[in-house]
């Protein structure tokens, strides 16, 4: 087919926009991966930071994000995927109460992420954890109803359902009806059909709706600003009341409330260049997933 | 899983033709779409039945009220009484899973798990609770024979099922299906899918099990249902024509419509 | 063969017993698929809990006026009515105003920016770009998406506002633009996305039909895809414009958070919502009117993006029925 001048120009003004945005990702990475890698050592990733939070490392960091992901993992995951065993294999398509839960779903993926960190203070915190205080303890000082890694990641769990919830459909949804049929006809109920044909045939999809909700979740700020994050504790989180150091946090208390914001350019940049290479390999992990359990069902 | 009972059997010449199956007034419903009107038809114990009518006449979803497999159609709804050995299947508090496990389905396009081909056949067992390993080797072995697919795999029981051949797959399903000790084969087009050896080869295996179980066959071929079937119930548009003996049916057709499509004059 | 003993009739009873942890796990299943449900209902109540007090307490009626919350007021040592908001102030003065106009602002900014470069970009890979091409771009894409708010945030304040300086002159360091910028980033992944896939989904039929009339590919394009594509591209952009008004980290760390009331200067610092949010709560005792307000901040920015979502749901419903009517 021949190109006229006006089919140049359309098609050289929309791959101008791809330009850009390439151009903009590429000096985004280029700059962190520049600025961050003569940062990362052994030390770095291995030691506290000092008191100013300029020089040594930022294992606690690590650590507490760490901690939090997994925290989050446990809480999150099997609700998310039970109600989409719920959504796929259980409701009738037209069942109100699957509508409601499908409406809820998109809503709380859509919900702000500083909205959640006021759910986890004001549901968590105060309501959950001053409760927990009111009934257990007699004095006024807060032994649950403050800021912990438990809360952070509670919240954290929540906005993490949807993500779950949709991959763990889609993933179920795969696995052909023909499946079900020669299960349910040999005379098996439905609770033993998901849990012997359907899901082991689903495990690849829902495992990557998993890391892809992990990778997300280690990523978010906002919420656990007020939720449990702190900018600078001189001892690792051991019990859920404490609260923990965490990756982005870090970057955002270093950017945004450091004194010497200069002297922490080189410290700020390597502690984003660890998270990105945290989140990307987890990306990188569920595209690998995804990838074989596709290849495996072909075959 | 208990043992069943030991009870004399019935030598294969002396097979009565005893209903074991009655359905009365079966009316089923796709949503508004009344797909199958007023049927009352008995199949005959230990016997093939076969299902005839062009496509889209219903014998499809009239089979599958045979063993409730319509109850996983959210929009379907099944009205009339379906009774196997004198009990309704559609009573109150009758579980279907339970008539599953006395009818037995095949279905068109076989439908092996991703499983060995030991597991397959074992599957309807395991999940009815049976945990004697050497009970279901047994078994297992005995439903291979049964569907006459034992000698081809018996050096490969650990391999996956999907490396069988069409028609292979499709014995299996059948062997996977013998396993739980149905009483009825509820079977949907089940050579449709295949070549012409592979279907001779499960016409072959219909006619045997004739002797023990009660077989009800769709089938789009009248050719087949004329070799394989010892009474045949013609479909038309969700209602039952004309049912009888296969060979009366297919030499004396009473109806006109009947006479029709079997002679061909439309499909 | 074997012939194998018929077995006794039994009543259409069960004779297996369902283990009772399979009953145990099918009501665990139903149960916990109401977490989302319940999830949205308890982040509403809870947070308006914290709000509503606000309507009957005399502490908060001490301190404001609640149509000072939303309307000019002539504050002492002004000349006229003005939006301020200054919480630290004396007295402390509460108007959101300035809030919502940074929000939109940013928001709109980023939305100008974001909604050619996604399409535009959505276009080039559907129509233009050869195959290998769109191999390495969907995947650049997905790796631009899944990069967190606080590192686009970062990457905005600590190389575009300079870089923005430098080109623009511009009096504040960290304003709206620079903020957009930012905002655009996270973004243009989500139009792209749902553009690219609208795009996709135009039926062949359609552009064979135009190509068999002689149009060119510009005209089959901008004539007959882009309109065909158009519900879904609207129900990105609405799903866009909910992510753009409800994000934190960049506005946070890249807007300037100085809450000026001014509508048609782009180059001034801002302070949105959502910014507001994060930056004071920690700084507030429980049960202070500035704490009230700030959660108050917290519902309307809910219910925004909860009517938001039910938009682009409407749209996307749309679309689904005109392309199987199709």
């Amino acid at each position: 087919m021949k190109y006229t001048k006006k089919d140049w120009l359309l098609a050289g003004l929309t791959g101008v926009s791809l330009a850009v945005i390439l151009l903009l990702l590429a000096v985004l990475l280029g700059q962190i991966v520049w600025h961050g890698a003569p940062v990362i050592s052994a030390e770095f990733l291995t030691e506290s930071p000092d008191a100013d939070m300029i020089s040594g490392g930022i294992w606690p960091a690590i650590y507490g994000t760490v901690f939090m992901t997994l925290l989050m993992t446990i809480a999150g995951v099997p609700v998310g995927i039970a109600t989409a065993i719920y959504l796929s294999e259980y409701a009738s398509p037209h069942s109100r109460i699957a509508k409601m839960v499908r409406i809820a779903v998109n809503n709380l993926a859509g919900v702000p992420s500083i909205v959640f960190g006021l759910f986890g203070l004001g549901f968590f915190i105060i309501f959950v954890g001053g409760s927990m205080d009111a009934i257990l303890y007699d004095d006024t000082t807060p032994v649950w109803g403050k800021p912990s890694i438990l809360w952070a990641s509670l919240t954290l769990a929540v906005l993490t359902l949807p993500v779950v919830i949709v991959t763990t459909e889609e993933a179920l949804r795969t696995v052909p009806r023909e499946f079900r049929d020669a299960s349910l006809a040999l005379g098996a109920t439905r609770f033993q059909t998901v849990y012997k044909i359907v899901l082991p045939n689903a495990k690849g999809g829902i495992l990557t709706g998993v890391i892809l909700a992990v990778s997300r979740g280690a990523g978010e700020v906002a919420p656990i600003i007020f939720c449990g994050a702190a900018n600078f504790l001189p001892y690792l989180p051991t019990d859920l009341r404490d609260m923990f150091m965490h990756l982005g946090y870090h970057v955002y208390a270093l950017a945004t409330q450091s004194p010497n914001v200069d002297a922490a350019r080189p410290t700020l940049f390597g502690t984003v260049l660890v998270l990105l290479v945290l989140t990307f390999s987890l990306n990188l992990l569920a595209v690998i997933i995804r990838a074989r359990s596709r290849a495996a069902f072909r075959s | 899983m208990n043992e069943p009972p030991e009870v004399a059997v019935r030598a294969p010449s002396q097979a009565s033709n005893d209903v074991k199956m009655e359905t009365r007034d079966i009316n089923v419903f796709y949503g508004d779409n009344h797909a199958i009107r007023d049927v009352d038809f008995d199949i005959a114990d230990r016997s093939v039945t076969a299902l005839i009518g062009p496509s889209g006449c219903g014998k499809s979803t009239y089979l599958r009220a045979l063993n409730r497999m319509n109850d996983t159609i959210y929009s379907c709804r099944v009205e009339g009484r379906i009774l196997l050995d004198g009990e309704n299947i559609y009573g109150r508090g009758v579980d279907p899973v339970e008539v599953r496990r006395r009818v037995g389905m095949v279905f068109q396009k076989s439908n092996p798990f991703p499983k060995s081909v030991f597991d397959n056949v074992a599957f309807g067992l395991r999940i009815g609770g049976e945990k004697d390993k050497d009970l279901i080797a047994q078994r297992v072995e005995e439903s291979l024979r049964g569907a006459a697919l034992w000698d081809e795999v018996k050096d490969r029981l650990q391999r996956s099922a999907l490396g069988l051949s069409g028609g292979q797959q499709q014995r299996l399903c059948i062997a996977r299906c013998l396993a739980v000790w149905p009483e009825v084969i509820l079977m949907d087009e089940p050579a449709s899918a295949l070549d012409p050896i592979a279907t001779a080869k499960i016409e072959e295996l219909i006619r045997e099990l004739r002797e023990e179980y009660t077989i009800v066959i769709v089938t789009h071929s009248m050719q087949q249902a004329a070799r394989v079937s010892d009474f045949t119930a013609f479909f038309y548009m969700g209602e039952l024509i004309e049912h009888g003996k296969t060979e009366n049916m297919f030499t004396r057709p009473t109806r006109k419509r009947t006479e029709e499509y079997i002679s061909g004059r439309f499909g | 063969m074997t012939l194998r003993p018929r077995r006794a009739k039994s009543k259409l009873a069960s004779s297996f017993r369902t283990p009772l942890w399979h009953r145990v796990a099918e009501r665990t299943i139903a149960l916990l698929a109401l977490a989302a449900v319940l999830a949205i209902a308890l982040i509403f109540v809870f947070i308006a809990r914290e709000a509503v007090p606000m309507l009957w307490e005399a502490e908060f009626a001490e301190e404001v006026q609640i149509r000072d919350l939303f309307f000019a007021k002539e504050w002492r040592g002004y000349d006229e009515p003005v939006f301020v908001w200054q919480p630290v102030g004396e007295p402390a003065k509460f108007n959101v105003m300035p809030l919502f106009i940074g929000s939109l602002k940013v928001t709109l900014l980023a939305m100008l920016m974001s909604i050619p470069l996604g399409v535009g970009c959505a276009m080039f890979i559907a129509l233009y770009a050869p195959r290998a091409v769109r191999e390495v771009v969907k995947p650049a894409i997905e790796l631009l998406a899944s990069i967190p708010s606080v590192v686009l945030g970062f990457f905005a304040l600590m190389v575009l506002a300079s870089w923005a300086q430098a080109t623009f002159g511009f009096h504040f360091r960290l304003n709206a633009v620079v903020a957009a910028i930012g905002l655009a980033l996270t973004i243009v992944p989500v139009i792209f996305t749902i553009s690219e896939d609208a795009i996709q989904s135009v039926p062949s039929t359609l552009t064979e039909a135009a190509l068999a009339l002689g149009a060119r590919k510009y005209q089959v394009a901008l004539r007959v895809v882009l309109p065909a594509a158009i519900p879904g591209i609207a129900a990105g952009v609405v799903l866009g414009f909910g992510r753009a008004i409800g994000e934190t980290m960049i506005v946070l760390m890249a807007s300037g958070n100085a809450a000026i009331m001014e509508l048609f200067d782009f180059t001034t610092s801002v302070r949105t919502v959502t910014a507001t949010i994060a930056a004071e709560l920690g700084e507030v005792a429980q049960g202070d009117p500035h704490w009230r307000v700030l959660f108050l901040l917290g519902v309307m920015l809910f219910a925004v993006t909860f009517v938001l979502n039910i938009l682009g749901d409407l749209f996307i419903q749309r679309l689904q029925k005109k392309l199987t009517a199709s």
